[in-house]
């Protein structure tokens, strides 16, 4: 990696890309009278495949659609950008992100599933892999199953923990000497040696050196659990960073040429939206679920209470993956928001012909219904698969006081609604979707959203170029950010809690900006959007009846303050989880009454499809 | 230099592009092309071919091992001893060779009161012994890999112990989904046309080895009467959804397949549904009809785009179409369109409007101008259509 060229303060232009699997993204950012903005973008095929076989081309590619945009000159002949800017032409800064090939795809392993594998698998994710499998000694597979298991794999990497520094030894050599005698081979080819990254009982790295010296390129770091108290992935997450540069990007087609025309490393896709989901946790000081819903992949970040996890369902998506989602849901999950008469075997269908040709976008409304159903779906199962690894360190005493005896036990996850103040969303169906208020809805259906939750989303996809940019100039990075990225839908505020369709569930005083007070009473089944435009911020008083709880407890009044948005002020009281008649015409007509209530579709077209 | 959105804006004045890119490219369907094929080992091997030589189908151009399974077999846990004792009480030692049931470790104590003795569960060789865990490790027999050349042709270059590559002149058909991996047979269309549907009564003992040619769509019954009858292959425009899940036993989540063990190879050419084949497709078929084909499923569909495929041999002097490389959309050239609401139709394109229009989905998007075959024209988004390539 070079430094920088110049100072950042006396930075004026930035190119970044993203290399991601179908496409590279080129967006260019400008400072004008001191301020960053979002200039153009600019987009071609990704050459990672035959016949190119070099990213770098459709790195130059998308880069030129920017020049021939803005008749700014941007390419070097001899290769990569002209750096700095010389006041006509180049750039200062040049970084990228990347996920084409299938990104950095891995195998962890521990020795409790529960624990060391459970924190390898953490940091894995968190350096923005794909984890194909967690081996455990408790995984409850013999060994001879997880022997064929990674052999069949062919990982990019493998991240190995297990013990407490001077604890357990002999089982953490027996899941080496597993891993060993099963020989896995890497994805990248036959000259290519398989990196592993031991982050175990640090007693042991002697004898794990000589079992692995041979055959793979070995990285010791600090136990990713010292103690059973306390978990340490940042060596590991570092390590794996390293090696990804090191050993699996520069045996991609094209990205050892790539590297050296950026300043900074090049990050995994995933890793630089993690960062722009932290840089919005850090500037406005809150609990952040943010997602990344692609085509092949749905990445889940949560920051709580100043704790980032990442999730990555690699096979949760909404084109190459969009079947796996009706695989893994089911499909009456999918039929389940489509308020009209549509056969099983043609949702069926359409997803599997979507499937086969991942680049299709819907042109019927009734198509567009399909696909925001399954994008519901999607998120849902992504949060899920989440919730199963941002959990509370197990292996450790929790002091649990009566109520939790009560309450039967700690829940696993800490991820929960209620303390979420800010729901993030990116990727192509977010972005793309006509209307503003219908990604928010999708969100907030899916993630059922608790108490007063402020939502936003990309305005288009530059997520992962600003999260790189953040890690070198964090100002420039939030000035774009806060200005050209970050579309604010609006607020939810919802009320948690069961009842009888049509009961009183809360009652909402509303200031709004002109003077007037807004009396609102919603009862279950409910649902209501208020215009509010996003320079707006308005009290709000809420009564929730006694079983409902809006953020200050069961039947407690709330008074806030909350911001509008493109979409506005959504009042929910649909019930916790989400109100649902079990007869089939009842339900339709529910979903049809929602939809028409918050404007979600265009309503002559909607009544045309039922 | 820098305010763009505004330039672009007003740089735009003309109406219609002149050429544009298509999304998604179109499927290969060719009469007459040169075919190469890469035969490579997983490991490095032996490679029996040289440049020039003449090769089946089933040649074996190349061949190489993989190490056997490892058996892990707790020594120190199954006697009662601690793991670095081990060493001491083996009766065979690393590197030899030791056969099923055979005798790895003894241990005798008191007087020879107490007796206990580890057997290797397989044939293979001792490969290490831990005395950190006590394990050992007992590898299996070599696997072989042996690889075909699966198409015939001429080896034009060879790669020293990975592999050769093959070429061929053929027609190549590429479809849009399959299951199954490579397979060969004689070219059978066992329908009357395109839009007629494969069913069970269809497929006669005559059908066995044979790639067998069906129109809209294969029945769930005709697959598994094929399978009975040990048909090669199948291909079709469309399969329903279902019928494929009940088939394969399973829904299938991500399109990575070929190594399906369903015990045919099935290629859909147009898609999910009942899809008439399209009629290039099936009459380039027809035409070859009684040739020999060689048949591969395997599709994969991100990262690396693999369509299935059906190349057929032949000697037939026509002009090679393989240079001409799919080029852009621009009025005229022939087009799929391959969403809803005119999935399947065909027609040409009539005009490229510039300016993003609105869809009945309200999104806003560059879309093309189709005159469709019975010349009423209708307007898709770009990224809806499939260029055919001439």
């Amino acid at each position: 990696m070079a430094s920088l060229t110049k100072p950042t303060e006396e930075m004026q232009f930035i190119i970044a890309t993203d290399v991601g699997s179908t496409t590279t993204k080129a967006r260019f950012f400008h400072k004008k009278d001191g301020e960053w903005r979002f200039l153009v973008a600019g987009e071609a095929p990704t050459t990672v495949e035959a016949p190119y076989e070099d990213v770098t081309l459709g790195v130059q590619n998308a880069v030129r659609e920017v020049e021939e945009l803005t008749g700014h000159k941007l390419l070097a002949p001899e290769g990569g950008m002209i750096i700095p800017f010389d006041g006509e032409k180049g750039v200062d800064l040049y970084c990228t992100t990347s996920s084409a090939g299938g990104g950095l795809q891995m195998m962890v392993a521990g020795l409790i599933k529960s624990m060391t594998a459970e924190s390898a698998n953490r940091a894995a994710l968190g350096a923005g892999a794909i984890v194909m499998d967690v081996i455990a000694r408790d995984d409850g597979r013999q060994s001879y199953q997880k022997i064929q298991r990674i052999r069949s794999l062919r990982p990019d990497m493998i991240l190995m923990a297990g013990g407490t520094d001077g604890g357990a030894s002999q089982h953490v050599m027996e899941i080496a000497e597993l891993i060993k005698a099963a020989e896995p081979k890497p994805r990248l080819g036959i000259a290519y040696e398989l990196p592993i990254v031991y982050a175990g009982n640090k007693s042991l790295r002697p004898q794990i050196q000589d079992l692995m010296s041979s055959g793979f390129a070995l990285e010791l770091v600090d136990n990713i659990r010292p103690v059973l108290e306390q978990e340490n992935t940042e060596p590991a997450r570092r390590a794996v960073h390293e090696l990804f540069m090191e050993h699996v990007m520069s045996h991609a087609p094209g990205f050892t040429k790539l590297m050296k025309w950026t300043e900074i490393d090049i990050m995994p896709t995933p890793a630089g939206e993690g960062m722009a989901m932290q840089l919005i946790a850090n500037t406005y000081n809150k609990n952040v679920l943010g997602v990344g819903l692609g085509g092949a992949t749905t990445n889940v970040y949560s920051i709580v209470d100043g704790r980032f996890v990442r999730s990555v369902s690699a096979n949760l998506g909404m084109s190459y993956s969009v079947t796996n989602v009706m695989k893994e849901a089911g499909i009456e999950n999918i039929m389940r928001w489509i308020p009209f008469n549509l056969d099983r075997e043609e949702v069926a269908s359409r997803l599997m012909n979507k499937m086969i040709r991942p680049t299709t976008i819907p042109q019927t409304l009734e198509d567009l219904i399909v696909e925001h159903s399954v994008a519901r779906e999607a998120l849902r199962l992504g949060l899920k698969h989440h919730r199963t690894i941002a959990t509370r360190l197990k292996g450790i005493q929790i002091e649990r006081t009566i109520s939790d005896m009560f309450e039967q036990a700690v829940a696993d996850s800490y991820v929960e609604m209620m303390n979420i103040d800010i729901c993030a969303g990116t990727g192509g169906l977010l972005s793309h979707a006509p209307r503003r208020i219908q990604s928010m809805l999708i969100l907030t259906d899916a993630w059922l959203t608790e108490g007063v939750t402020r939502m936003m989303q990309d305005s288009v996809f530059m997520m992962p170029h600003l999260g790189v940019v953040s890690t070198v100039y964090r100002d420039a990075a939030w000035n774009i950010f806060d200005k050209d990225c970050l579309v604010r839908l609006g607020t939810s505020i919802a009320a948690a809690g069961k009842g009888k369709f049509g009961e009183p569930v809360m009652e909402l005083t509303i200031e709004m900006p002109n003077g007037e007070i807004l009396e609102e009473k919603m009862n279950l089944g409910d649902l209501k959007l208020i215009p509010l435009g996003p320079d707006h911020e308005v009290n709000v008083h809420i009564k929730p009846a006694n079983q409902y709880n809006v953020g200050a407890g069961l039947g407690e009044e709330l008074k806030t303050t909350v911001q509008g948005g493109v979409a506005g002020l959504l009042l929910d009281a649909r019930g916790r989880p989400l109100y649902f008649p079990d007869d089939d015409a009842q339900r339709k007509q529910l979903l049809l009454k929602w939809f028409k209530a918050v404007g979600l579709y265009d309503e002559k077209a909607l009544e045309a499809l039922v | 230099m820098v305010d763009v959105e505004t330039e672009k804006k007003t740089n735009v004045k003309e109406e219609e592009t002149e050429e544009a890119h298509a999304y998604t490219p179109g499927l290969k369907v060719k009469k007459s092309t040169t075919v190469q094929k890469l035969r490579r080992l997983p490991l490095l091997g032996e490679v029996f071919v040289n440049k020039g030589d003449t090769v089946k189908h089933d040649d074996i151009i190349a061949k190489t091992e993989i190490s056997g399974d490892p058996e892990i077999v707790k020594i120190a846990m199954i006697i009662g001893l601690e793991p670095e004792d081990t060493p001491r009480y083996m009766t065979k030692q690393v590197g030899e060779f030791v056969e099923k049931g055979e005798q790895l470790a003894f241990y005798k104590a008191l007087f020879g009161l107490i007796k206990k003795e580890v057997k290797s569960p397989i044939s293979g060789t001792l490969e290490s012994l831990s005395d950190v865990t006590g394990q050992a490790i007992v590898r299996g027999a070599p696997i072989p890999v042996d690889v075909d050349a699966y198409i015939p042709g001429t080896v034009i270059n060879v790669m020293p112990r990975e592999g050769a590559m093959i070429e061929t002149h053929a027609a190549f058909i590429q479809g849009i989904f399959g299951i199954g991996g490579e397979v060969h047979g004689e070219v059978h269309v066992a329908v009357s046309g395109n839009d007629q549907v494969l069913d069970a009564d269809m497929i006669t003992s005559e059908h066995t080895g044979k790639v067998l040619i069906g129109g809209s769509r294969v029945t769930l019954d005709a697959l598994k009467k094929a399978v009975e009858l040990k048909v090669s292959a199948v291909v079709s425009g469309g399969i329903r959804h279902e019928d494929l899940t009940t088939f394969t036993g399973e829904e299938i989540g991500v399109a990575i397949t070929g190594q399906e063990e369903v015990g045919i190879t099935i290629i859909i050419t147009e898609g999910f549904g009942n899809m008439n084949m399209s009629l290039r497709t099936f009459d380039l078929l027809k035409e070859f009809e009684g040739y020999s084909a060689s048949v591969n499923g395997a599709t994969q569909i991100r990262a690396g785009v693999l369509r299935p495929e059906i190349i057929i041999p032949h000697h037939l002097v026509e002009e090679d179409e393989s240079e001409a490389l799919s080029q852009g959309m621009v009025p005229g050239t022939p087009i799929r369109i391959i969403r809803q609401p005119y999935f399947g139709a065909i027609g040409k394109v009539h005009s490229l409007p510039v300016e993003l229009q609105r869809l009945e989905s309200e999104s806003m998007v560059r879309v093309v101008n189709i005159e469709l075959d019975s010349g009423e024209v209708v307007t898709v988004p770009r990224a809806n259509v499939e260029i055919i390539e001439e």
